[in-house]
């Protein structure tokens, strides 16, 4: 129904990922910040992740996009 | 010791951002919503993959999270029975065999159905019971999310305005109900449901790597499993008798009590599940619903009860510096993920845990709200205040209604606070009335003989049933009467409530069953076959899915759910 949930979910997982990607490598000399999580830099791999799944998501949303713009016109 | 939370810029503004985020797509969906059907149906428009993940979500609120993590804690790997036994068979039978009626009889919810397939009666007894118990859930993870906002938030005052004292507890309870409320206000069902998406992915990327960080620390998958007794490993090795397991259940429990009864009832039953289903666009994608969210619903143990597990193992593990806070003479299991998060996290991803928390327990109240929404606007109001209106009447009131219930839910929050025992009191009520609803309907879509008073008679029958049962026996450790033995004697003693409450929905089911069977041979059918056309199994058209390429049929998904369901059993056996 009107929006494409991909949309608002891949912008604010992309969005979430970048603040936490950027957290991650400007703190990543912070070896007391990472104490807690056994020295992983925690922040930068989940930010990663988090970007690329809503990466993934925009570009599934921009696909399903095009189609629907292919139907209408066939139509 | 209670772990209050260190919470950095970084932490607001993730948090900030799903706010923004949430408010946003309510506002997006607000001139989508024209009519009654767009505000409290979805407009039947939604495909298979948003449905599904929302059935399961509307289920995943923070109360549940919570509660697993608990159990998973006090009973181990047999909390995997409330997933793998619980939801995946009833989630299956659902899309297979009882979507068909739902979605085709066109049918705007379940009291509908039932008004459509018996009579009034049975309907308003259903509406009723439903609209009550769904303003009451939301209340209650209204009250749970300022309870633990209160522990966890570093904040801590007092405001008087116009002579009320505010804390912050007021303010977390008033400010997440308001954002529900916008977002429920303006975009309906079809907001309720987007969340309720956003919600499942927030919790799973928030989530993963605090399973990840906490099975490190405990030493890896056989670092747990080291460190804790072999009874919490297993699901059903240990079944064999009620005295042999930590949750003090049999076999034949697990699987007629919470197999058969609870979770046919809970996942083919309740409005609030089944509602997400009919929001979808077509009836294959209806059918498609339960069995594309049964998918990820095998994964959630991973994220819910593992970690429920591992903080035990942590306990154990003498070289290991971890404790739980303690409430009374245990641990306070409901503490787990908290404690954990605490524990793991460092600033940055510590706020998307608490944000995924927040999701959860806002998409809980959101979807009890948007339940409520539409059974007390099509089933009260509609049905017995104010008839033929005209749709936009009714879309208003759809609106309203939201308000409305939000209202009542921060009421029912404030009652929680202050009676804590009147709580346990209406849910321990409503679970004897939902209890016998699978037996109603099992018959009443399978066979075209039962009929109106046999529905109606056979669920006052099984309410009873289960009411007596509870009042005869006790569970292990009875504290007050409100877990059992109120009727002075105890006929059986379970060894846990876990136990008790599995036995009670048996002879609830049992009782429902041989009623409306009996009332109902006793009693004329007043509905025609023609009237019964879509609503009864025998008298409705196959669905025909042969056009269809075999692997996009709902039979083929299901078929792959079983087999999955099967290999984790076997796996966690």
């Amino acid at each position: 129904m009107g929006i494409d949930i991909r949309f608002p979910i891949g912008l604010m997982f992309t969005i979430l990922g970048l603040l936490l990607t950027l957290f991650g490598l400007f703190s990543s000399s912070n070896s007391e910040l990472y104490k807690i999580s056994y020295d992983i830099n925690i922040n930068l791999w989940t930010g990663i992740f988090s970007l690329v799944f809503g990466l993934l998501m925009l570009v599934f949303a921009l696909k399903g996009k095009k189609k629907i713009v292919l139907e209408e016109k066939e139509v | 010791m209670e772990q209050s939370f260190n919470l950095g810029w970084i932490d607001y503004t993730i948090i900030l951002v799903y706010f923004v985020f949430v408010i946003g797509i309510g506002w997006a969906l607000k001139r989508y919503m024209k009519s009654a059907t767009a505000f409290l149906e979805a407009g039947r428009s939604l495909p298979a993959w948003v449905t599904g993940l929302a059935f399961i979500s509307a289920n995943l609120g923070a109360l549940e999270v919570i509660g697993m993590a608990a159990s998973g804690a006090k009973y181990g790997m047999m909390t995997i029975h409330f997933y793998l036994i619980g939801a995946i068979p009833g989630m299956v039978f659902l899309g297979l065999f009882m979507m068909p009626f739902y979605y085709g009889s066109k049918a705007r919810s379940v009291p509908e159905y039932l008004k459509l397939r018996f009579d009034e009666k049975t309907r308003a007894f259903n509406a009723f019971a439903f609209a009550i118990m769904t303003v009451l859930a939301s209340g209650i993870s209204m009250y749970a999310l300022a309870l633990l906002a209160q522990v966890l938030l570093p904040f801590d005052f007092t405001v008087t305005i116009i002579g009320i004292n505010i804390t912050e507890f007021d303010f977390y309870l008033i400010f997440a109900a308001l954002i529900v409320l916008i977002y429920t206000y303006l975009g309906g069902l079809t907001s309720a449901i987007y969340n309720e998406v956003l919600q499942f992915f927030l919790i799973v990327i928030g989530f993963l790597p605090l399973v990840f960080l906490a099975l490190k620390h405990v030493g890896g998958w056989e670092g747990m499993k080291a460190n804790l007794d072999v009874g919490m490993l297993h699901s059903w090795q240990n079944t064999g008798s009620s005295d042999a397991n930590p949750m003090g259940v049999e076999w034949f429990g697990v699987v007629a009590g919470l197999g058969f009864v609870l979770a046919f009832g809970y996942w083919c039953t309740n409005f609030l599940v089944v509602q997400r289903a009919m929001a979808a666009g077509s009836m294959t994608a209806a059918r498609k619903t339960p069995m594309i969210g049964a998918i990820p619903k095998m994964f959630i143990p991973f994220i819910v009860v593992i970690p429920g597990m591992i903080a035990i193992a942590l306990l154990n593990d003498p070289s290991i510096d971890f404790t739980l806070p303690v409430k009374g003479d245990s641990f306070d299991y409901d503490k787990v993920i908290p404690t954990l998060l605490a524990t793991h996290f460092p600033t940055g991803v510590l706020g998307l845990g608490v944000t995924a928390l927040l999701a959860s327990f806002m998409s809980g109240m959101a979807g009890n709200v948007s339940a409520f929404n539409t059974v007390w606007t099509y089933d009260i109001y509609q049905s017995y205040l104010v008839p033929d209106k005209s749709d936009n009447h009714y879309l208003r009131v759809g609106r309203l209604t939201t308000v409305f219930g939000v209202i009542v839910s921060i009421l029912a929050a404030y009652v929680a606070k202050s009676f804590n025992n009147v709580m346990d009191f209406l849910q321990l009520i409503f679970a004897f009335i939902n209890a016998p609803l699978f037996a109603t309907f099992l018959l009443g879509m399978f066979t075209r003989r039962t009929t109106g008073h046999g529905a109606f008679y056979g669920l006052i029958a099984g309410t009873i049933a289960a009411a007596i049962h509870h009042g005869l026996t006790a569970p292990a450790g009875l504290h007050s009467q409100i877990k059992g033995g109120w009727l002075g004697t105890n006929v059986h003693h379970y060894h846990s409530e876990m136990a008790q409450n599995f036995w009670t929905a048996i002879y609830a089911f049992a009782a429902c069953f041989v009623v409306t069977v009996l009332i109902s041979l006793l009693t004329r059918k007043l509905k025609t076959n023609e009237q019964l056309k879509g609503l009864v199994y025998s008298l409705t058209p196959r669905l025909v899915d042969k056009e269809m390429v075999w692997y996009k049929r709902p039979a083929t998904l299901a078929i792959l759910v079983s087999i999955m369901a099967i290999a984790f059993t076997i796996l966690f056996w």
